[in-house]
C-alpha cells in the first residue's frame, strides 16, 4: 500500500514506491536511489547544500516531500553532466577553483544553474552574491563561486532557454 | 623572492593548481563518509542525550527504546566492554554518561537500528530521571566555585609588569568578553565501522586525526592498535572541530559493530552536532597597560579567563596558545599573562582554527586601539611604534638570519617527569607531554628582542608589510576621507582599521612536530602518494602532490593522492596547527628523494656517470649520456631490481618548549599578515556592512598561490563571522539556544565586502621549510580582527567615549556601544 510516484529523474522516467510517505526528496535521493551527490548540511532548509532543480527551479530537497513530486522533472548534480560533458557551470567552478572542501559544491552548482535560468542576476556580482546567498559555504569560497557564476552566465547566455526547460 | 606565477600546466610547485578531486567535486562524485556505499545489513546509530546540564541519573527506563521498530541494540555505559572514554587528554570524557551528567546534550545511551530515522525516533522514547544540581555555566559561576582545570592559574611573565605599569605616566585598563564559535563544518560529524575477521576493525571517519580515532577505538575494544585501521579520504570542512570531536562517533560505531558483527554508521543531525560537540573557547580577558605620551607600551598585564566546558579535551594547549599570542606583534619588555582554565557544565570547548591564538590576540589589539584613542593618535602609528624590530635589525650583526636562531640548549639529564597522571594520550595535543626541568640558564643575548615566553623574534617583517599595505590600500588618504565623510553624515558612520597578525607555527607539544609518508612508484611510472595529513578543503593533498611531482620532475596528474590511512602511515599527528603542508610536505619530499636517488644511482652506474649529475625534469630522467622517459627509467630500475617504494620522515628542528615555566622556542617560525577593513554602521539600528578589505599576507614562497589566497579569504571572513554575527547563546539551564543556521548567523555570499583584495607577500620563509613556504591555515583567521576594530572605529565617530566593544559585535552590541560613547 505504499504510495508511489512517477517522475523524471536526470532525464530518466522512474516509478518509485515510497515506503514512508513522509520521506523528503533529499533522503529519497541519498538513501534509496543511491544518489549521494546531493548533500545534507542542515536538513531544515537553511544551508542550501541539498539544492536540486525541480521543473527547472531550484529547491531545497530537504524541505520537499517526495510525495508531492508526482510528474515532476528533477535534476540533481549527477544529472548535470549525464552525457559525460561537464555543464558550463561545472567547468566554471573548476576553472575558478570555487570550492575548498567541496561539500557545498553540488548545492552551489545546482543553485547557480537555477539562478542563471531565472535570468535575474545577469553577470552583476552584487546580484549574483544576493542570488546565491541561500547557499552557505563555510570554507568561504564565495569569491570563486561569484566568479564562476559570472563566467558561466556569460558563456551560457545563448543557451539560457534550454537550461530553463 | 617568489617565483613568477606560471600557468596551471607549468611546474608543479608554485603553480596555482585547483584543489584535488576538482572534477569529482563538481559532479557530486566526491565521497564523504555518509556517501560511501555501505555493505548490506549496515546498522545506524543515534545517541540519547542528557536533558539537564548537571545532575545524577536516578533511573533510566529504556524498555520502550528497545522495543521500538527497527531497534537492534541499545548500549549504555555499563555495556561497554573496555574503556568508556573518548577524551583526547585526561581520560575524563566518558563516551556514555555513567551515573552523572555534566552538560545539556551529553550522550547518555546509544541506539543501534535498521535506519538512521528508526534510531532517532527510538531515542526519544527513553525515560530518564535525574537528580538535578545547579550547573556552573558562566565564567563568573566557575570563578565563584573555583571550578577549574589545573591546580591554579598558569602565568607566563617577563620583566616586572606591575612595576612598569605603576611607573608609567599613563594607563588604560578594561575587560573584554570574547564569544565562542560553532564550527559548522558543512559536513556534520560521521563515522562508519566495518568489522573484519578475527575481531579487527576498520573505521571510515571524518577526522583530522585518524591516529587518535585508531587509538580510542582500540582502547574501547581492548585491542592493540594494529587491529584497528582508520581511514579518511576527505572531510567536508573541519576547522579544528574534527580533531577530537569525532572520537565519540567512531568509538560508538566500533563498539556497536563488535557487538552486532555488522557494519555500523553514525552521523549527527545538525542540531545534535551543535548541541553535542565542543566549540571555540569563549574568554574574558582583562588588561592593564602602562604607556607613555607617544603611545609606547611600558608595561602590560593580561588575565585570561577561558571557559573550557565539562571535560579537559584540548583546553590546556588552547589556553597556552592564547597566552603565546597575547602580545601579537608587539615587543613587550615588562609583561605578565595569567590564564585561568575554567570548568563549566557546557559542551567541552575544543580546537578551532587559531586554537586560542585569536582569543589571546584580540585584547592586545584592543589595548593598542584604546591607547591610540586616548592619545588621539592614528592606531597604525601606535602599532608601528610598538612592533618588534624588523628582521634585518633584530639580530646582532645586522642581517636577517637565513636559518632560525640557535636552539635552546637541551639538557636531557635534567629532564624529569613532574606530573604523574594516567597514561598519556601521546599522539594528541591534549597530552601533557614531558614536563622538562628548566633548561640550563637560557638567557637571551643582550639587546635581543624576545616574546613574553623568552623566544627571540628574528624574522619580523610587519614593518615592511604595514608600509606596503598602507600604500596599496591608500590608508592615509582614506582615513582623512572617512573623517570628513563622518563629519557630514549624522546617521551613517564609517570606520577603518588596520590590524597585523604574527602567528607561531608548530605544535606547542613538541613531539607532535613529526610526520611520515609512504610513496610508491609503480612499474608503469605512475606514483601513489600517502602521508599522515588529512584533507579538509585546505588543499593539503594538492600542495603535497605538487611537492611529489616536483621531486620527480613530473606533472601532478602522474601522482595519485590516496586516503589517509593509519595502515599506511602510522603514528600521525592531527592535521592541525596549520602544520599540514610543512610537516607532510617534508616527509613526502624525503620519501620521493629516496626513490629518486635509487633510480639515479642505478641509471648512473648503467651509463657510467656520476649519480649526482642525474636530473629529473620535464617528465624525463637525464643522466648526461642518455635521456629516459620517466616511465622508461622506472621500468629499467624495476628490471634492475631497484626498490621503488619508500617511506619518508620529518621532524621539525630547533624547537623546545616548557609549558609550565613558559620558556623556550615553541615555534619554528612566525607567519605574518595584515588587513585593512572599512565598515559602515547605521547608528539608528546598529546594523553594519563591510565595504572594503585589503589584505597582505605572508605565505612565504607559496606552494600554491591560488589555494593560499583561498585560505586567506576564507580565514578572514570566518574570523570576521566570529567577531560579528556568530553568537552562541545558552539559557539559564545550560541549554544551547542557537543550534541551527536559523539562529546562528554564518557569513553568506552577500556578506562579503564588494571590494576585496588579497595579495601575497613576496618574501620566502627565513626558516628552512618545504620550498621556503609558510603555513597558511590559521594565521589569516585573525585578520578578521580588522573588521571588528573597523566597527569600533565607526562607533568611536559617534561620540567622545571609547567603544570598548565586546565580541561578537552583533548589531545589538554595536547599538549599545554607540549609546555608551555618546554618553561618555
Ligand atoms: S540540507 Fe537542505 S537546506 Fe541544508
Ligand atoms: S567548499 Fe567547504 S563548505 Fe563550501
Amino acid at each position: 500500500m505504499s504510495p508511489s510516484i512517477s517522475l523524471t529523474l536526470n532525464g530518466e522516467a522512474r516509478d518509485i514506491a515510497l515506503d514512508d510517505p513522509r520521506v523528503t526528496l533529499l533522503d529519497l535521493l541519498r538513501e534509496r536511489l543511491a544518489l549521494p551527490g546531493t548533500k545534507k548540511g542542515c536538513d531544515r532548509g537553511q544551508c542550501g547544500a541539498c539544492t536540486v532543480l525541480v521543473n527547472g527551479r531550484r529547491v531545497n530537497s530537504c524541505l520537499t516531500l517526495a510525495l508531492t513530486l508526482d510528474g515532476a522533472e528533477i535534476t540533481t548534480i549527477e544529472g548535470l553532466a549525464a552525457d559525460g560533458t561537464l555543464h558550463p557551470v561545472q567547468e566554471a567552478f573548476i576553472e575558478n577553483d570555487a570550492f575548498q572542501c567541496g561539500y557545498c559544491t553540488p548545492g552551489q552548482i545546482m543553485s547557480a544553474v537555477g539562478l542563471i535560468a531565472e535570468g535575474r542576476a545577469g553577470d552583476d556580482p552584487e546580484r549574483i552574491r544576493e542570488g546565491m546567498s541561500g547557499n552557505i559555504c563555510r570554507c568561504v569560497a564565495y569569491h570563486g563561486i561569484t566568479l564562476a557564476v559570472q563566467d558561466a552566465t556569460r558563456s551560457m547566455t545563448p543557451l539560457k532557454k534550454e537550461d530553463a526547460a | 623572492m617568489k617565483d613568477e606565477r606560471p600557468d596551471r600546466t607549468a611546474r608543479a610547485v608554485r603553480s596555482p593548481l585547483p584543489h584535488d578531486a576538482a572534477t569529482l567535486h563538481v559532479t557530486g562524485a566526491a565521497r564523504y563518509v555518509d556517501d560511501i556505499p555501505v555493505p548490506a545489513g549496515c546498522l545506524h546509530m543515534a545517541f540519547g542525550l542528557s536533558e539537564i546540564a548537571r545532575g545524577t541519573i536516578t533511573a533510566m527506563d529504556l524498555s520502550a527504546v528497545r522495543s521500538a521498530p527497527g531497534v537492534r541494540d541499545v548500549i549504555t555505559a555499563g555495556d561497554l566492554p573496555f574503556a568508556n572514554d573518548v577524551s583526547p587528554s585526561a581520560h575524563d570524557e566518558p563516551l556514555l554518561a555513567d551515573g552523572e551528567v555534566f552538560y545539556f546534550g551529553q550522550p547518555v545511551f546509544a541506539v543501534v537500528a535498521d535506519s538512521h530515522l528508526a534510531a532517532r525516533k527510538a531515542v526519544r522514547l527513553a525515560r530518564i530521571d535525574y537528580d538535578a544540581q545547579t550547573p556552573i555555566l558562566t565564567i563568573d559561576d566557575a570563578l565563584a566555585a573555583d571550578s577549574r582545570f589545573e591546580e591554579g592559574p598558569r602565568v607566563y611573565a617577563k620583566g616586572d609588569a606591575d612595576g612598569a605599569i605603576a611607573a608609567a605616566p599613563r594607563r588604560v585598563e578594561g575587560s573584554m568578553e570574547i564569544g565562542g564559535q560553532e564550527h559548522f563544518y558543512l559536513e556534520g560529524q560521521a563515522a562508519l565501522a566495518l568489522p573484519q575477521e578475527d575481531g579487527d576493525m576498520v573505521v571510515q571517519c571524518s577526522s583530522q586525526h585518524p591516529t587518535e580515532i585508531q587509538h580510542k577505538v582500540a582502547e574501547a575494544l581492548g585491542l592493540p592498535m594494529h587491529a584497528v585501521r582508520a581511514e579518511v579520504r576527505r572531510m567536508g570542512g573541519a576547522f579544528g572541530g574534527k580533531e577530537s570531536q569525532g572520537n565519540a562517533l567512531a568509538v560508538a560505531c566500533a563498539v556497536a559493530a563488535a557487538r552486532t558483527g555488522r557494519p555500523c554508521k553514525m552521523r549527527y543531525d545538525r542540531d545534535d552536532d551543535f548541541v553535542i560537540t565542543g566549540k571555540r573557547h569563549d574568554f574574558r580577558i582583562t588588561y592593564r597597560a602602562g604607556h607613555d605620551d607617544d603611545g609606547r607600551i611600558l608595561g602590560l598585564e593580561f588575565v585570561q579567563y577561558c571557559r573550557c566546558g565539562w571535560s579537559q579535551d584540548l583546553s590546556l594547549p588552547v589556553a597556552d596558545r592564547a597566552m603565546l599570542h597575547a602580545e601579537n606583534a608587539y615587543h613587550l619588555v615588562d609583561v605578565r599573562i595569567e590564564s585561568h582554565r575554567l570548568k563549566t557544565h557546557t559542551q567541552s570547548a575544543t580546537a578551532f582554527r587559531g586554537f586560542g591564538g585569536p582569543q589571546g590576540m584580540i585584547p592586545m589589539e584592543r589595548v593598542i586601539d584604546e591607547i591610540a584613542h586616548a592619545l588621539s593618535l592614528d592606531p597604525v602609528e601606535v602599532r608601528r611604534l610598538n612592533y618588534y624590530r624588523a628582521a634585518a635589525q633584530s639580530a646582532e650583526g645586522g642581517a636577517a638570519p637565513a636559518t632560525p636562531a640557535a636552539p635552546l640548549p637541551r639538557d636531557i639529564s635534567g629532564q624529569k617527569k613532574v606530573h604523574d597522571a594516567l597514561p598519556d594520550d601521546i599522539a594528541s595535543r591534549g597530552a601533557l607531554g614531558e614536563v622538562v626541568e628548566p633548561a640550563a640558564g637560557r638567557v637571551a643575548a643582550s639587546g635581543e628582542q624576545t616574546t613574553p615566553y623568552h623566544m627571540p623574534v628574528t624574522d619580523f617583517i610587519l614593518h615592511e608589510m604595514t608600509d606596503r599595505l598602507c600604500q596599496s590600500a591608500d590608508y592615509t588618504a582614506r582615513r582623512a576621507g572617512i573623517e570628513a565623510w563622518n563629519a557630514q553624515s549624522p546617521i551613517l558612520k564609517k570606520g577603518l582599521a588596520l590590524t597585523p597578525v604574527k602567528f607561531g607555527i608548530s605544535f606547542t607539544l613538541t613531539h607532535l612536530n613529526q610526520a611520515g609518508a609512504l610513496v610508491h612508484v609503480y612499474q608503469d611510472g605512475s606514483i601513489q602518494m600517502n602521508h599522515g595529513g588529512t584533507e579538509m578543503g585546505q588543499g593539503l593533498f594538492r600542495k603535497v602532490s605538487q611537492v611529489a611531482a616536483s621531486r620527480f620532475g613530473l606533472d601532478v596528474d602522474r601522482v595519485r593522492i590516496t586516503a589517509t590511512d593509519t595502515g599506511k602511515v602510522p603514528n600521525t599527528s592531527a592535521t592541525a596547527a596549520s602544520s599540514g603542508s610543512d610537516l607532510n610536505g617534508m616527509a613526502v619530499k624525503a620519501a620521493c628523494d629516496t626513490i629518486r636517488d635509487r633510480i639515479a644511482a642505478f641509471l648512473a652506474e648503467k651509463d657510467g656517470v656520476d649519480a649526482a649529475t642525474v636530473r629529473f625534469e620535464d617528465g624525463a630522467v637525464i643522466t648526461g649520456a642518455e635521456r629516459y622517459d620517466f616511465a622508461e627509467a622506472v621500468r629499467l630500475a624495476y628490471l634492475g631490481r631497484v626498490s621503488l617504494s619508500a617511506t619518508g620522515y620529518y621532524r621539525t628542528p630547533d624547537i623546545v618548549w616548557d609549558r609550565i615555566r613558559g620558556e623556550g622556542r615553541p615555534f619554528f617560525y612566525f607567519a605574518y599578515g595584515a588587513a585593512v577593513t572599512e565598515a559602515v554602521v547605521d547608528t539608528l539600528t546598529g546594523e553594519y556592512r563591510l565595504l572594503r578589505t585589503d589584505i597582505l599576507h605572508d605565505a612565504g614562497a607559496s606552494l600554491n598561490p591560488a589555494i593560499d589566497i583561498g585560505q586567506i579569504e576564507g580565514g578572514y571572513i570566518q574570523g570576521t563571522g566570529w567577531l560579528t554575527t556568530e553568537e552562541l547563546v545558552w539559557d539559564a539551564e545550560g541549554r544551547l539556544r542557537t543550534h541551527a543556521p536559523s539562529t546562528y548567523k554564518i557569513p553568506a555570499c552577500s556578506d562579503r565586502p564588494d571590494l576585496f583584495t588579497v595579495t601575497l607577500w613576496d618574501g620566502e620563509n627565513f626558516a628552512d621549510t618545504i620550498y621556503r613556504s609558510k603555513a597558511v591555515g590559521e594565521p589569516p583567521f585573525m585578520l578578521g580582527i580588522s573588521s571588528f576594530l573597523a566597527l569600533s572605529d565607526a562607533i568611536a565617530a559617534c561620540g567622545p567615549g571609547y567603544p570598548a566593544l565586546d565580541a561578537p559585535a552583533t548589531p545589538e552590541r554595536v547599538l549599545a556601544a554607540i549609546q555608551r560613547v555618546r554618553a561618555a
